[in-house]
């Protein structure tokens, strides 16, 4: 019978099933600081050890600061969490890449980067942007700390299938539209909760024409659309970034790999439970508005009107956002003023990223009204990267600020955030009320779009922009 | 884990849709090594008008009293009943934790996000999916008479209202059998210790790059 993607790859890992619920092998368990101290605290108590050491791979990012390390953390909350990480790992004798580490970094871009993430596999990590790998044809998704727990102690995870959705993009993306605006689209469209209980794979022209990057940022973005895995099957693209990598099968089982790997797509006449069609022309540079992914539009859209929406329920959800993101309803979205600027996170931190961000900033200036722009690599080796490509020049030149890897204002756990009220053009994934700092306004949007809003001081078309 | 047979217990309205982990438990809450003593804290940007961090004595802060927990009536509810896709976002598990030490072991709403769902068995918490219809039947029923109470038997699987209707849910039966009987998963998965040594055996034999020591 015909296998969608998901199938082989969850059927391929299943231990024991019973009733439906089955018993999968994990493959790759990465470990970061906050959802993982309960989770050892847990093994130490039952005396329990972790199954396989060199599964796991370990990293601190949430706390990390992205200004000078030299002297530590500073807050002693965020050094306590690093250090307990830093400690659970050399208890149980699980790599880690420390904050000093040049390959310290987001969790989601270090596993990649590494080669650590590989296709065919199972990728787990507590953390929702864990769908990340499935750019890879994994089947990576984000788990609970009991489950971190759980895995840690047996390498196997208790789960139902899900239901398979495929998300076709067919054509060709205009200049200036991004991966990160068609994972916006594609949530626009089928909202925040189109996706629960699927498991989403992106396929058609567009998605194949993705570099390795930009379907890290659709994948990531599965999430946001419900569900807890996305994917993309393999190509030439795929075993292109992974061959090399330090994690990577080694020269005598690479060709073996690669005969496997070839074989992880949906076959002919595979059957999805649902199928989502968008065209890529149609695609527009999208910025959100509300306090929901789900809340976007394109560039040249407007702030809607609740007045014009029927559900009660909605119509309360727009009201309560617009109040709270402070704009009135039919502003035209490039009539938006904005406050800061953050260019990085699991979505969007990649060296990709971060060129196509310095394109749109080389030679021109922050707009005198952004109090701060900041530019947060996702890992020490993009960094590094972006250092040899000069990129940080382009960016400090024009006013930005040229950080230190890890989550940063993604989610404000270290001291990068929004004070209240202010307004950011942020690359990150989540504009829910307070993410990136109490009161804190943000609207997502693509690094380009992001860069362009940086040197006009609102939001603005890339396209128009020279 | 504390197991969950039957429950009697007041209900609370939180009617949005769409609330997210960092609504019901915010970041910097995150930051702790524990489990437990995030109740203070859930819903912490509604529920407070000044801005909470770790450390604050949560009992001398400024309530607020718009925030429909925070009505007396609603004091000691261990049942919420919300809108749809409640738990969407982060898979922090800080999120059943804090509702777990608020006092909830209960959750009715239309539909839940799936990490979040996932959470809340492994933690004694029962989540429950009602029409959409039935939970705004809920919803007027909660408004309309002060100290409302439901009944939910998961044994039987139903909720049963103070006038005696019952709604019957479905859950499955795995994640059943683990709440009714505080079931730890780790344990019950460890019993299959050989099955999984020789599905490890197979397939490091297939894919042994994935085996290599780094």
């Amino acid at each position: 019978m015909a296998k969608t993607l998901y199938d082989k790859l969850f059927d391929s890992h299943v231990v024991q099933e019973e009733n439906g619920t089955a018993l999968l092998y994990i493959d790759r368990h990465l470990v970061h600081e906050v959802t993982s101290p309960q989770a050892f605290e847990g093994l130490k108590m039952s005396a329990r050890k972790v199954w396989r050491i060199n599964s796991v791979l370990a990293v601190p990012d949430h706390n990390v600061p992205t200004t000078d390390r030299s002297h530590g953390i500073a807050d002693p909350v965020s050094r306590l969490q690093v250090e307990t990480l830093d400690n659970n790992c050399a208890e149980f004798g699980i790599t880690e890449f420390r904050m000093n580490d040049t390959r310290q970094g987001i969790v989601h871009v270090i596993g990649p980067e590494q080669g650590a993430t590989l296709p065919g596999m199972t990728v787990v990590c507590g953390d929702s942007h864990t769908s990340t790998h499935g750019a890879f044809g994994a089947l990576a998704h984000g788990i609970g700390t009991s489950e971190v727990e759980h895995v840690l102690a047996t390498q196997c995870l208790v789960q139902k299938k899900s239901k398979a959705m495929q998300i076709r993009v067919e054509g060709q993306l205009g200049r200036g539209v991004t991966a990160k605006d068609i994972a916006l689209a594609i949530i626009g469209k089928i909202g925040t909760a189109g996706g629960t209980g699927y498991a989403i794979e992106f396929a058609g022209s567009a998605i194949r024409s993705l570099s390795m990057e930009g379907r890290m940022t659709l994948c990531n973005m599965a999430i946001e659309a419900g569900a807890r895995a996305g994917m993309v099957a393999v190509d030439d693209t795929t075993i292109d970034y992974v061959k090399g990598r330090p994690y990577a099968p080694k020269p005598e089982q690479w060709d073996a790999a690669v005969a496997y790997w070839r074989t992880l797509h949906s076959d002919e006449g595979a059957k999805f439970d649902a199928v989502v069609e968008l065209k890529a022309e149609d695609i527009q540079p999208q910025v959100t508005w509300g306090t929901s992914p789900e809340m976007v539009t394109s560039v040249e859209g407007f702030v809607p009107d609740p007045a014009k929406e029927s559900d009660p329920t909605k119509r309360g959800g727009i009201e309560r956002a617009l109040q709270y993101m402070g704009l009135e309803a039919n502003t035209p979205i490039t009539g938006i003023k904005i406050d800061k600027v953050f260019i990085g996170s699991c979505t969007n931190s990649r060296i990709e990223d971060l060129r196509a961000a310095a394109a749109v900033a080389r030679g021109k200036k922050v707009a005198a009204n952004v109090k701060l722009a900041m530019v947060v690599p996702g890992s020490g080796l993009v960094k590094a990267q972006a250092e040899q490509e000069g990129l940080d020049k382009i960016f400090t030149e024009a006013g930005f600020e040229w950080r230190e890897p890890g989550c940063s204002m993604c989610l404000a756990m270290n001291a990068d955030r929004l004070e209240p009220g202010e307004r950011c053009a942020s690359t990150s994934n989540r504009n829910f009320e307070g993410r990136q700092g109490p009161g804190g306004r943000t609207h997502l949007v693509s690094p380009e779009m992001a860069a362009a809003a940086a040197v006009t001081g609102h939001f603005v078309d890339v396209r128009q922009l020279n | 884990m504390q197991p969950f047979v039957k429950l009697e217990g007041l209900v609370a309205p939180l009617d949005r849709a769409n609330v997210d982990t960092d609504a019901i438990i915010p970041k910097q809450f995150l930051k702790s090594i524990k489990r437990s003593g995030f109740g203070p804290n859930a819903f912490d940007e509604w529920r407070y008008l000044d801005h909470g961090e770790p450390g604050m004595d949560n009992s001398t802060r400024p309530l607020n009293p718009d925030f429909v927990l925070n009505q007396p009536r609603y004091q000691g509810s261990s049942i919420l009943l919300t809108r749809e896709n409640f738990g969407c976002g982060s898979s922090r598990e800080h999120a059943p934790w804090a509702l777990l030490d608020y006092g909830f072991r209960c959750i009715i709403a239309p539909s839940y996000a799936d990490i979040f769902f996932n959470n809340c068995f492994k933690n004694g918490i029962l989540p429950i999916v009602l029409d959409a219809e039935e939970v705004d039947f809920m919803f007027r029923e909660v408004e309309i008479n002060p100290g409302y109470q439901l009944l939910v038997d998961l044994e039987q699987q139903v909720v049963v209202t103070p006038g005696g209707q019952s709604f019957s849910f479905d859950v499955d039966a795995f994640r059943k059998h683990c709440l009714l009987n505080g079931l730890d998963d780790i344990g019950l998965t460890l019993q299959k210790v050989d099955q999984i040594e020789a599905f490890e055996a197979r397939h490091k034999a297939a894919q042994p790059w994935l085996f290599n020591q780094n």
